[in-house]
């Protein structure tokens, strides 16, 4: 259908001219057979032509007229348009010259118009052009095939049209010279390959093994990768310092053999959490005691006036300290919760073997340290600076060091027979400021009357008289005329905190001298204080001149060491063990007795009394040792003959402050506190120093 | 393990040696006698870095239980520590319930617990 209606369409377009219709027909059945003939032939004769052909009437030209070039430029601008179109612009109220022109210019237009060849016009056209057209388009059956073709090769159509003018063109110069004809001949001509055929290959290989991988970093994460890495750095900085290359190949042997030992029960990790859990559990089971400990303050204290009480607390002890006797306690300086105890036995009969133990107060239930020894430990001291050293001193007359820092259950230095040890047992160990070459140095007395310095010295203790006790500075005559050497036997000293060089020593003879460390041979001073042996010598914290001293004559005295007679005496009615001054107020002591009481003085409040006297053990039988204040809490620890170390605590009236005065703030310090205590002396002191005047009543037992 | 300390450095060989000794293992089993024997304390459990206890004196189910929860509660609770301060870490843990208190002390390696009846 639609070829026809083109032809019909053609047939209206070709209505002008219908004389080409008919070259056209004829040539088509040429051009189906040699269209590309004909082209090539064209091609030839166009460089043919260049040669030969010269019009008769051509203008003779000279070369150099030939030569001469005219440039033409083609342009798109109409030549004929105009150039000053101008036009009244209202905006500005003047002409203005257009600058845009058209440059379209039409040579031909013609209108067409289809028709529906079915419709009535189309029907008139045709009966109209019938007589001129129906033979020859319809009728003819030359016209059938083209028509054919023309179906096949739509897009053609034109070409073929074309190339009839083309050959048509190109007759005519050669035959007709009828008219100019179009040198644009063209034509264009494809072919398709076969295209190659598809092919497709495919293999597949075995996956390679994937593995899910996910982590969240957080800020510790980071923060520990840091760490590590700045450690490693810090290695790779020593490691060329270090020369001693051999050593680290040394060592990751020895780890190993660490490595295969730790994993084989690797369970000695957890020692510091099996430590921190074993306080927790007992703070658990121990947890009223702790609660006291810390927040009970006795409220019938009010109501009692002066008096005050003792809280027991914990109570230490331990399977291997039965039956042996406490010897010793200190506080340790560092960490206020631990003391160290240590047992032995003060009965010549029994003697055996000894124990240092160190308590804490965060775990009653077990010591800390344990160091067993054979002879029965009499003493110990910790060092103030380096708290790990632990002094000790034994029954048969040896002093030694525990470290413990280093895990072994001996003592780190030892005494001997040949490095000056004691002869008797040694009754008191102290340690001093270190020396001037930094070693540090204690000093022990024993009952063989030796004051001895001992030093350490790198890995020995080098020991140095100080100085020899003898008994009332003479000789004794023996039978026979045999001159006897008398010594004496120290059983307690203390040395003075601020004069270095003082310190007091108290003998079994009952005699306290006071010496210096600049002599070694004389006394400074000899002070008759007692019947009996002394136990203890101890200057009061805070004031320089006082010193107490206890004895197992029954009595306590308190003294000013320039003055010869006791500034105070105190009768406990039982051989006293031990006295202690409290570490925050000067006039506060604590003073145990073997028939297992306590006896605590506020010499402020009360001059002549105990303001607390109580019985701390359960059986009668049992003798208080010794007696410590701690340096920081309200408590106090007494030991016992039995091996038993019990914590008390002081009730408010025990350690009350001078009241305050109205409009004054309370006082506070050192000074204050020596104040206190210099009032209190001078009261006794005037009666002394008029002669007995009158007799103060504490003051009794020299006349 | 061991690799892992020489790399690091965080241990010298001579603590490590001392740390692995005889001695320090025999008190660390007598110390965790010693806690077991204590008053009101019910059980005891060592559980590893993967939550596997590897010491108990409960039962079997019990002990799996307590260990797979407080594993990872005590971790979480170390990494709450942790991410609130890097240089901070977790020392100890104590749970007090109606019945009981159950105390977790973490390790390097190692979580301790204990199950503790204070009342008792």
């Amino acid at each position: 259908m639609p070829t026809k209606q083109r032809q019909n369409v053609a047939a209206v377009g070709q209505i002008p001219k219908p004389n080409v219709l008919k070259p056209s027909k004829a040539a088509s059945k040429k051009k189906d057979d040699d269209d590309s003939t004909d082209v090539g032939d064209g091609v030839e004769e166009w460089t043919q032509a260049k040669t030969l052909i010269k019009p008769r009437d051509q203008l003779e030209l000279t070369e150099a007229e030939l030569n001469e070039e005219f440039t033409r430029i083609l342009t798109a601008n109409n030549p004929h348009a105009p150039q000053n179109i101008v036009r009244y612009s209202f905006k500005e109220r003047a002409y203005k010259a257009v600058s845009m022109v058209e440059q379209l210019a039409v040579h031909f237009s013609l209108d067409g118009n289809l028709l529906h060849k079915d419709s009535d016009e189309a029907r008139r056209q045709k009966l109209r052009m019938g007589g001129l057209e129906g033979p020859t388009h319809i009728d003819s059956p030359a016209a059938e095939p083209a028509d054919n073709m023309e179906t096949e090769e739509h897009p053609g159509t034109p070409v073929p049209a074309a190339g009839d003018e083309g050959a048509d063109g190109e007759d005519a110069p050669k035959l007709k010279e009828r008219k100019l004809t179009n040198q644009f001949n063209f034509s264009e001509r494809a072919s398709q390959s076969l295209n190659n055929p598809l092919r497709e290959r495919a293999c597949q290989t075995e996956p390679p093994p994937r593995e899910v991988f996910s982590a969240s970093a957080n800020q510790w994460e980071i923060y520990d990768a840091y760490v590590e890495e700045l450690k490693k750095q810090q290695k790779l900085k020593e490691k060329p310092k270090a020369p001693a290359s051999k050593k680290e190949e040394e060592t990751p042997s020895r780890r190993r053999m660490g490595a295969t030992e730790s994993q084989s029960d690797d369970i000695s990790k957890l020692a510091k959490s099996c430590k921190i859990m074993e306080r927790m559990v007992n703070q658990n089971s121990f947890d009223d005691v702790t609660q006291d400990f810390k927040y009970f303050e006795d409220p019938a204290d009010e109501f009692r006036g002066q008096e005050g009480t003792l809280m027991p607390l914990w109570k230490f002890q331990q399977e291997q300290a039965k039956g042996l006797a406490v010897t010793a306690l200190c506080w340790n300086p560092n960490y206020k919760d631990l003391f160290a105890v240590a047992h032995g036995s003060y009965d010549f009969m029994k003697q055996n073997r000894g124990l240092v133990l160190f308590y804490s107060l965060k775990n009653p239930s077990f010591p800390e340290y344990l160091f067993s020894a054979d002879s029965g430990v009499m003493c110990l001291d910790l060092h103030r600076d380096h708290p790990y050293l632990v002094a000790a001193g034994f029954y048969d007359g040896n002093v030694a060091i525990y470290n413990l820092k280093a895990d072994t259950p001996q003592p780190s230095f030892i005494s001997s027979a040949k490095s000056g040890k004691h002869t008797d047992p040694v009754w008191q160990v102290k340690w001093q400021r270190d020396d001037m070459d930094n070693n540090p140095n204690f000093f022990s007395v024993s009952s063989d009357g030796r004051v001895v310095s001992w030093t350490l010295v790198k890995d020995e203790l080098v020991h140095s008289d100080v100085i020899k006790l003898s008994f009332s500075g003479t000789t004794a005559s023996g039978p026979e005329g045999l001159r006897l050497h008398i010594h004496g036997s120290g059983t307690a000293f203390d040395f003075h905190w601020q004069t270095e060089y003082l310190y007091l020593v108290g003998t079994e003879e009952g005699n306290i001298h006071k010496c210096s460390k600049a002599y070694s041979s004389k006394f400074l001073d000899t002070y008759e204080a007692h019947s009996m042996a002394v136990d203890t010598v101890r200057w009061n914290p805070f004031h320089p001149k006082v010193f107490i001293s206890c004895s197992s004559d029954w009595t306590v005295k308190i003294w000013q060491h320039d003055v010869k007679s006791p500034m105070f005496v105190f009768d406990l009615s039982a051989p006293v063990a031990d006295v202690a001054w409290a570490p925050y107020s000067s006039t506060v002591f604590a003073a145990v007795t073997v028939d297992g009481k306590v006896h605590v003085f506020d010499l402020s409040v009360n001059k002549y009394e105990a303001l607390c006297q109580q019985p701390v053990v359960a059986k009668k039988k049992t003798k208080l040792t010794h007696v410590e204040f701690n340096p920081v809490y309200p408590i106090l620890i007494v030991g016992d003959d039995r091996g038993y170390v019990t914590s008390l605590k002081l009730s408010p009236n025990l350690r009350k402050m001078p009241k305050e005065k109205k409009g004054q703030e309370a006082q506070k310090g050192p000074e204050v506190e020596v104040a206190k205590l210099d009032k209190l002396l001078a009261l006794v002191r005037e009666p002394d120093i008029q002669q007995g005047e009158t007799e103060s009543p504490t003051h009794r037992a020299e006349y | 393990m061991i690799c892992n300390y020489a790399t690091l450095g965080v241990t010298t060989p001579l603590e490590l040696l001392v740390s692995c000794g005889p001695t320090q293992k025999a008190e660390v089993e007598e110390t965790l006698k010693r806690i077991q024997s204590h008053k009101g304390v019910i059980g005891t459990i060592v559980v590893n870095a993967e939550g596997i206890p590897i010491r108990t004196t409960l039962d079997n189910s019990t002990t799996v239980q307590y260990a797979g929860l407080l594993h990872q509660l005590s971790m979480k609770a170390k990494s709450t520590v942790r991410d609130i301060d890097p240089q901070n870490d977790l020392t100890f843990l104590r749970i007090r319930s109606k019945k009981h208190e159950i105390m977790v002390a973490p390790d390097k390696e190692y979580l301790l617990i204990v199950i503790q009846n204070p009342s008792e």
